[in-house]
């Protein structure tokens, strides 16, 4: 093998302009798709970190038939004490379950004494919110971020704070119609203003979920979604088909199931993104197939036709036509392996230039979001295994090609 | 002892409506250690016969035997092997392999086809190389070197796996009479040393003398 091994960089070294310029296009395709998977798998996980991590939770559970109607944030639809009860042992009895939070959502109108608006509302247990989505305190851009919010205090989202001119200590007053239709409202003092992010909810104030009891004249518990954190995200898929077991088995009297559990990927639109940009990672890793089996065949095709009659030397010699297959796929191997070396090394170098340059973003209404690329080893594997097994592959013809070659035709050949 | 016998030895190539008898009903056998000359005008099917006894291609008719083995159907694989093992080839061109130096062109057969153990190849690649009196450019390149010291390379390529048989077509067509008098010596001598029985084609009336048994042909035939 070493023999071989030795000739193929030979024979690679006899055409070292050639050998240069499929290593470079290699070289080129594997940076692109290196630093197109790593800019843009850090951009997923940024995004999907943030929505997660400050927002959503990773999985949520409502009554049946809520989320159809989220819109319009209805009370009716709340999960009623004994029910929450019962998705709270559940929940309790998951492994996979870091942490829970519950919430009644609902909307309200908003005043500042001169002006009102209307406002969609997160009713949170503080303490509970904080271990659900640890992240959404990194998104009270203005006030006291410790405890995230007292009873009597208020979030108010960054638009509507803008909008109605309102500063930290300012007393507002929320107006909200309860599930029976009564009409009432409660002061609050402005705690902190709150960054929007994109998906549902990104644009919702908070407030503590004893006022929204006392707001909304609750007297039960009712809670309009349970938002869930798990020990990991690779643990998504297998919690989700536990819980939706378990709480799917739990009927109404009608026989019908009582709760609905999802993903944040059902919950938030930016999942299509997410699938978009594992599409066009997809498609990058064709081209870059297609480059290496073009660039590789054509070397290689090359190679075998200026080396016919050295190739019928050899198999007059008596090298049989494996090994002179051998010597050719060994080429087409080490030219994939030179120019996916070199292209892991410069990729590494471009994300290790980017995260020092510390290059910011703007995501829709997001600006100054971090760009931190990085990559995984298991995406540098990938990509390695793909170029290396495409650059085997098409060197594989003009090898057979080379190791079926008539051996008195291929001496006669000038 | 002979070491190739042929008898009745056919060859046909057929081109579409063209049928070209490249070699008819030819008898002969070659001894041991002998050195022997295929003579004739081109086209008269010197090199036919040659790749027929190296193995290289097949007869159409009769039968050829090679170092006792009959060689008439051999697969592609199994004439590889039996060239590797009993065949060594001088070509015209000399045919070095331009990417190795003088000492792994003539190791390459050991290396390549034999798989020889390193000590006992690089040993074996050194006498040879002392032999054909190319030690000294042991570390060149076929570019570096003359056509001459070329073909000592090929002839030291040829014998370095203790061949029984060398074929050389043409083998000093492309050098000087006072190199092809001394590339012919030089076979002489191996053959002298090693007991390697050598066959080769030629157009060259001063080589032909040297021979010690000269088979000329014409048309595929044997003349007189």
């Amino acid at each position: 093998m070493f023999s071989i091994f030795k000739f193929a960089i030979r024979n690679l070294r006899r055409y070292r302009r050639r050998t240069l310029l499929t290593s470079v296009l290699i070289t080129l395709g594997v940076v692109a798709v290196l630093l197109f998977v790593s800019i843009s798998g850090s951009f997923k996980a940024m995004m999907i970190g943030q929505i997660t991590d400050s927002m959503l939770g990773h999985l949520q559970v409502h009554r049946k038939g809520y989320l159809a109607s989220i819109d319009s944030l209805p009370l009716d639809r709340n999960m009623k004490g004994k029910q929450v009860a019962e998705v709270k042992k559940i929940l309790e009895g998951n492994d996979a379950v870091e942490a829970y939070s519950m919430r009644i959502k609902l909307g309200a109108m908003f005043s500042n004494f001169s002006e009102t608006t209307s406002i969609r509302l997160n009713a949170v247990n503080p303490k509970q919110e904080m271990q659900t989505v640890p992240r959404l305190i990194d998104r009270i851009i203005d006030g006291k971020k410790e405890g995230l919010l007292e009873k009597g205090e208020i979030l108010v989202p960054e638009l509507i704070a803008k909008g109605m001119k309102i500063k930290i200590g300012d007393t507002v007053v929320l107006v909200a119609t309860n599930k029976d239709g009564s009409v009432n409202g409660q002061p609050f003092v402005v705690r902190g203003i709150l960054e929007g992010i994109s998906g549902p909810g990104g644009r919702d104030g908070l407030i503590h979920l004893d006022d929204a009891m006392t707001l909304l004249r609750i007297e039960d518990k009712e809670i309009s979604e349970i938002s869930i954190r798990l020990k990991g995200m690779g643990l998504m898929n297998e919690a989700f088909d536990q819980l939706e077991d378990r709480l799917g088995s739990i009927k109404d009297k009608n026989g019908k199931p009582l709760f609905e559990v999802h993903t944040w990927e059902k919950l938030s639109p930016f999942f299509n993104i997410a699938e978009m940009i594992d599409l066009m990672t997809f498609f990058i890793k064709i081209m870059l197939v297609a480059i290496v089996l073009v660039s590789i065949m054509n070397v290689m095709i090359m190679a075998v036709y200026e080396r016919i009659n050295e190739i019928g030397t050899m198999a007059a010699i008596g090298t049989v036509p494996g090994k002179i297959l051998s010597l050719f796929v060994m080429e087409g191997f080490l030219l994939g392996v030179f120019g996916t070396l070199i292209g892991i090394v410069i990729s590494l170098i471009i994300i290790a230039g980017m995260n020092t340059a510390r290059i910011s973003f703007n995501f829709g209404r997001q600006e100054g979001l971090l760009l931190a690329p990085t990559i995984a080893l298991n995406d540098v594997v990938t990509v390695s295994g793909i170029v290396i097994t495409i650059a085997v592959l098409a060197s594989l013809q003009p090898a057979w090609k080379a190791a079926r070659m008539d051996p008195i035709t291929a001496l006669r050949h000038v | 002892m002979s070491l190739v016998r042929a008898k009745a030895l056919e060859k046909t190539y057929i081109a579409g409506e063209i049928t070209v008898r490249a070699i008819r009903g030819v008898d002969f056998v070659v001894e041991r250690a002998s050195f022997v000359s295929f003579v004739g005008p081109s086209g008269s099917g010197k090199s036919t016969l040659l790749n027929m006894i190296g193995c290289l291609d097949f007869p159409t008719g009769g039968f050829l035997e090679v170092a006792g083995q009959d060689v008439t159907r051999l697969r592609s694989k199994e004439s590889a092997r039996f060239r590797g093992e009993h065949i060594g080839f001088i070509f015209q061109d000399f045919n070095l392999i331009s990417v190795l130096t003088v000492f792994e062109n003539v190791e390459y057969p050991l290396l390549m086809v034999q798989n020889w153990p390193k000590q006992r190849r690089q040993k074996r690649v050194r006498e040879l190389l002392k032999s054909v009196e190319m030690a000294d450019q042991a570390n060149k390149y076929p570019s570096q070197i003359s056509g001459g010291q070329k073909q000592r390379v090929a002839v030291a390529r040829a014998l370095v796996t203790n061949a029984e048989l060398v074929l050389a077509d043409e083998p000093t067509a492309n050098l000087d009479s006072k190199t092809s008098n001394r590339i012919i010596e030089l076979m002489k001598d191996m053959r002298d040393e090693f007991g390697t029985t050598f066959i080769f084609s030629t157009h060259d009336p001063k080589v032909m003398k040297n021979a010690e048994t000269v088979f000329t042909l014409e048309d595929g035939r044997w003349k007189g």
